[in-house]
């Protein structure tokens, strides 16, 4: 039974990473090994904090068996999503609109009764042979028109599947034409489900759109005086709520999250922001870099998954405003946070210390979630992303050594300028120095190898085999990835964390979400269902005795 | 309110489906593909349409569902998708090992035309393809038909594939279960057993999609039918068909390519088509019917005619697939329930015309809308409530906003357990069923009844 086991220690240590590397590439055919092989890298952390070339965004091997999706659900399941207000039209077959639906737990909370909200619905245009065969354009005009009858929405996206880009579908065109005749935004995004090599594709797909199309429309001044966007955050499980309530808590003003609980309106604003956090680095760098160029909005990385990580990020923030009222009142909620955070956290260590995890997932989350377990002592003994890029995994300091392959430049890279009028840099060069000078870093994203022991494994784009190899040779105490491989983990008698939309529970952001997330945990790798895998009679199947029947 | 755009009033739509009762063909092939023994399922497409089929069967079931994609790219789009089918071919025999891979197309490979048996061809030229080992393949373009209408395909590919008639009869029935559960498929089997009779049943998902809990992971579980047995089906005396949409296609291919005469039936949900069920087993087998399957009906009538008062005069409305829909249509206007709304996203006419001929003499108007969606099915009941509803999980957000308790049933449940243990099929899985409606309907009663009236026997 692995999940109780005592001393984890000498486990790990007897495995041999490059004996282990071997054994997994050695089972597949010659080719196929050896691109697996630059996928599966030994870390080694040099003085420098340079850290070994891994191979990621790389094309998935057919028939592998991989955790990877598609472009699509990058575009329309994870980045526009969550916002409620914007009407999500899907143009193709019945099945992506269908699978798409309220499936990711993103929440949102609508500001009354009279607020809109269209999550909970799918819309499609159920493209059928016919539509094939002689085009969905016409169709796809209906479909906005009867949207727009039945729902009179601010604003429509539409998303295009996979054959509409065989059949030629103009959706950009067709948008045009809409938005001109119902005098609504209308907006199309070409994320069909071949392009790029993941999920990735359509993330960067959907930046492009929603920068283009919305970002930038309002130039209402917000109120408040320290003012930021907070980037990749999709308020699964409640996420963006902590994560909401702790700003506030902080005095800091959030115009909008992209997309967490978000609204087309708040979009529309969030230009006027003086500062862009950026969580999920891999889905919305872009937003944040086109941001810069454009609007002269700085961009950091923060990080709100974990306790220590969120009273960093909120130091992080504090400091960039060079406030010290607010830096007063950021430490004050810290301190009040932390006091519940520290109680729970030594309780459950109490209980956890010593034990491994994996972490095969995304494209930040696989990073971010190591802060979490660390703070109860467990280790993470194997991580790699789903679906990230090599900046990642090695830190944006390799982004000029990264070439683009054929898969990556036939997604749009947007060309922007400093917008004439409203270009304004929210610090001075000498702001900037002074700081700088005090170890201040702005896109400073250092990714998950430096933060890893040399000797861990590292694993892109992980494929079932590999996963189940691992699982048998590190034994860890609990896996983390998505749904796909949730119970044939469990069925090994290793509890499996969803880590994508965590399958129940949450928030696990900020104060309370660590709070939640250690219980949680603590639920899982301490749970004595794991310990009746065995039968008694199958524990012990000797016969020792027998009755004498009369 | 969770869906608070749905308006009372209804404006005809041609272009737009809010809130569908169906999904794409390729999920219902990748189910059906799961009931062979030792098989992998493979999605020749974008990643996307397999990692979006694996989820949902996973959520529905809490099961490992393990199936291969060919992963295009736009590369692959622009030439086809030949080189990564043959990628995938080679990878997945290497490493997974599998009897047979079961492929089915996508929207994106049918658009741009792959050959797939031209190409497991190759494969098999190439030397990818081990001896005694099978690439076998189903058309499933998914702005085709539903997901029913997938898995039906991929039943009669078995048959093409695989059933085979040496002039040598052997003494047993095929049953083709149609697009239930693995509870199901194992209540059948039972049933055909209780009665004597040997069968061959495909696709089976049972002890494949309800497997045990062992500590041990198999990539390919005990479940499934084989290879053999599937062969042996061309030497059968009959062919029981349940579902004409789900398994008319394979039992028509089984009486036409090995003159295996077939019945078509409608699924035994609820005591007629049971009746209908058993019957046939009788008499296609030529054995009587044991007490125990009396037993097991009379149990089922003794629900019904103890609980009637309750049954009686009750509105459902009902979303969910026509072999399904038309059996537990029939179910319910046998205990006197009224199925006035009645909605599934797979087109035909035929199915309109049997609902309203099982429910002529419903006294309340009947609805059917085939090819329709959840949002009329909404409005509908905007217009005029019902008592209860029966359906999928998506149910539950009408369920909510308009206080009307839903029983779960049909594909997918992602919020419960039960339906992969427990079958709803034959006698047993209708006192399930009864079981269900009356805890529906009875738990609202007692929610809502004024508390001088409040009681405790009911």
């Amino acid at each position: 039974m692995v999940a109780n086991k005592t001393n984890p220690a000498t486990e790990i240590d007897s495995v041999d990473p490059n004996e282990l590397k071997a054994e997994l590439v050695a089972k597949y055919p010659t080719k196929v090994g050896r691109k697996r092989a630059k996928q599966i890298v030994i870390n080694r952390v040099d003085e420098c904090g340079e850290v070994p070339e891994m191979g990621a965004n790389a094309r998935t091997i057919p028939g592998i068996i991989t955790q990877r999706g598609c472009s699509y659900a990058g575009c329309k399941g994870v980045v526009l999503g969550p916002t409620r207000d914007i009407i999500n039209l899907t143009h193709g077959p019945i099945g992506c609109g269908f699978y798409s639906w309220l499936t990711r737990r993103n929440q949102t909370r609508p500001d009354g009764p009279e607020d809109a909200n269209f999550m909970t619905y799918c819309f499609s245009t159920d493209l059928q042979d016919e539509d094939i065969v002689f085009g969905g354009e016409k169709k796809l005009r209906q479909a906005i028109r009867e949207l727009y009858e039945n729902f009179k929405p601010k604003a429509i996206g539409i998303f295009s599947t996979c054959p509409v880009g065989l059949i030629g579908d103009d959706v950009h065109a067709v948008a045009r034409e809409m938005k001109e005749e119902l005098g609504i935004n209308i907006f199309g995004f070409s994320c069909e489900g071949y392009k790029g090599v993941s999920q990735s594709a359509g993330h960067h797909i959907a930046n492009n759109g929603l920068f283009n199309h919305v970002v930038g429309l309002d130039n209402t001044p917000k109120e408040g005086k320290f003012k930021i966007n907070l980037l990749g955050e999709y308020n699964i499980g409640g996420d963006a709520f902590e994560i909401e309530r702790i700003l506030e808590e902080a005095g800091i003003t959030l115009v909008t999250t992209f997309s967490g609980n978000s609204t087309y309106d708040k979009f529309a604003n969030s230009h006027m922001a003086d500062l862009n956090t950026v969580m999920c680095h891999r889905s919305i760098n872009y937003v944040a870099e086109m941001m810069e160029k454009k609007y002269g909005i700085p961009w950091i990385k923060v990080n709100f998954i974990g306790a220590a990580s969120t009273a960093k990020t909120l130091r992080k923030i504090a400091n960039y405003f060079e406030d010290e009222e607010l830096i007063e009142r950021v430490e004050k909620t810290i301190a009040e946070e932390m006091v519940e955070v520290e109680k729970v956290r030594l309780e459950v260590k109490s209980r956890c210390e010593g034990k491994t995890a994996m972490l095969f997932v995304g494209g930040s989350r696989a990073h971010h979630y190591q802060d979490l377990f660390a703070e109860i002592g467990m280790k993470t003994v194997a991580a790699g992303y789903e679906f990230a890029h090599r900046d990642d995994y090695e830190g944006r300091t390799v982004l000029p050594n990264i070439k683009v392959d054929a898969d990556s430049r036939n997604i749009e890279e947007l060309h922007v300028e400093p917008d004439p009028e409203r270009y304004s840099p929210r610090k001075s060069e000498e702001a900037l120095e002074r700081l700088k000078a005090k170890g201040f870093r702005f896109k400073d994203y250092d990714g998950m190898m430096p933060e890893m022991e040399s000797g861990t494994l590292i694993v892109d784009d992980i494929s079932q085999y590999e996963s189940e190899k691992l699982i048998e040779k590190y034994k860890p105490d609990i896996f983390c990835a998505g749904i796909k491989e949730k119970y044939a983990i469990q069925k090994k008698g290793v509890p499996m964390k969803q880590l994508h939309s965590y399958d129940s529970g949450g928030p696990y952001a900020g104060f309370k979400g660590a709070i939640n997330f250690w219980r949680e945990i603590d639920r899982m790798v301490n749970s004595k269902v794991w310990s009746y895998l065995k039968a008694p009679w199958q524990e012990s199947p000797e016969l020792t005795a027998t009755y004498a029947w009369e | 309110m969770l869906l608070r755009h749905t308006t009372k009033e209804i404006k005809e739509r041609q272009a737009l489906a809010v809130n569908p009762a169906k999904t794409c063909q390729p999920i219902g092939a990748m189910y059906a593909a799961l009931g062979i023994h030792n098989c992998l399922p493979h999605s020749h497409g974008s990643q996307g349409c397999c990692a979006y089929h694996r989820s949902t069967l996973t959520r529905h079931y809490k099961e490992p569902v393990m199936a291969g994609s060919s992963s295009f790219t736009e590369g692959a789009s622009v030439f086809g998708g030949q080189a990564n089918l043959l990628q995938a071919i080679d990878t997945i025999f290497t490493v997974y090992d599998p009897d047979v891979i079961a492929v089915h197309t996508t929207c994106l490979s049918e658009t741009i035309g792959d050959d797939i048996p031209q190409i497991a061809k190759k494969a098999e030229a190439d030397g990818k393809i081990p001896a005694g080992k099978y690439v076998i393949h189903a058309n499933t373009p998914s702005y085709v038909g539903t997901h029913v209408t997938g898995f039906a395909t991929m039943t009669k590919a078995m048959v093409d594939y695989f059933a085979e008639a040496n002039g040598h009869k052997v003494d047993q029935i095929n049953i083709i279960p149609g697009y239930v559960e693995p509870s199901d498929m194992e209540e059948i089997k039972r049933i055909v057993t209780e009665l004597g009779l040997r069968s061959v049943m495909f696709p089976d998902t049972s002890n494949v999609l309800n497997r045990p809990q062992t500590g041990r992971f198999d990539m390919f579980p005990k479940g499934g039918t084989t290879v053999e047995a599937i062969r042996s089906s061309g030497n059968s005396r009959a062919t029981i068909a349940l579902g004409r949409l789900a398994s008319g296609p394979a039992a028509r291919a089984l009486d036409s390519k090995c003159k295996v005469g077939c019945e078509i039936l409608e699924l035994p949900i609820g005591l007629a088509a049971t009746d209908v069920f058993v019957d046939t087993l009788r008499r296609i087998g030529g054995v009587s019917v044991p007490e125990s399957i009396n037993t097991e009906r009379g149990r089922m009538l003794d629900i019904i005619t103890d609980m009637h008062q309750y049954f009686y005069g009750k509105k459902v409305g009902l979303v969910g697939d026509p072999d399904q829909l038309i059996s537990l249509t029939e179910f319910l206007v046998s205990i006197d329930m009224w199925p006035v709304y009645v909605v599934t996203g797979t087109k035909g006419k035929k199915f309109e015309a049997r609902i309203k001929e099982i429910t002529r003499d419903v006294p309340h108007e009947v609805k059917v809308a085939a090819g329709g969606d959840m949002f009329l099915f909404h409005q509908w009941i905007k217009n005029e409530p019902v008592d209860l509803m029966m359906g999928n999980t998506y149910l539950k957000y009408i369920s909510r906003d308009e206080d009307i308790p839903l029983v779960r049933f049909g594909f997918p449940i992602l919020d419960r357990v039960g339906h992969s243990y427990f079958p709803t099929v034959g006698y047993r899985g209708g006192m399930r069923l009864l079981e269900k409606i009356l805890d529906a309907l009875l738990d609202k009663k007692d929610k809502d009844a004024p508390e001088e009236s409040f009681e405790l026997v009911l």
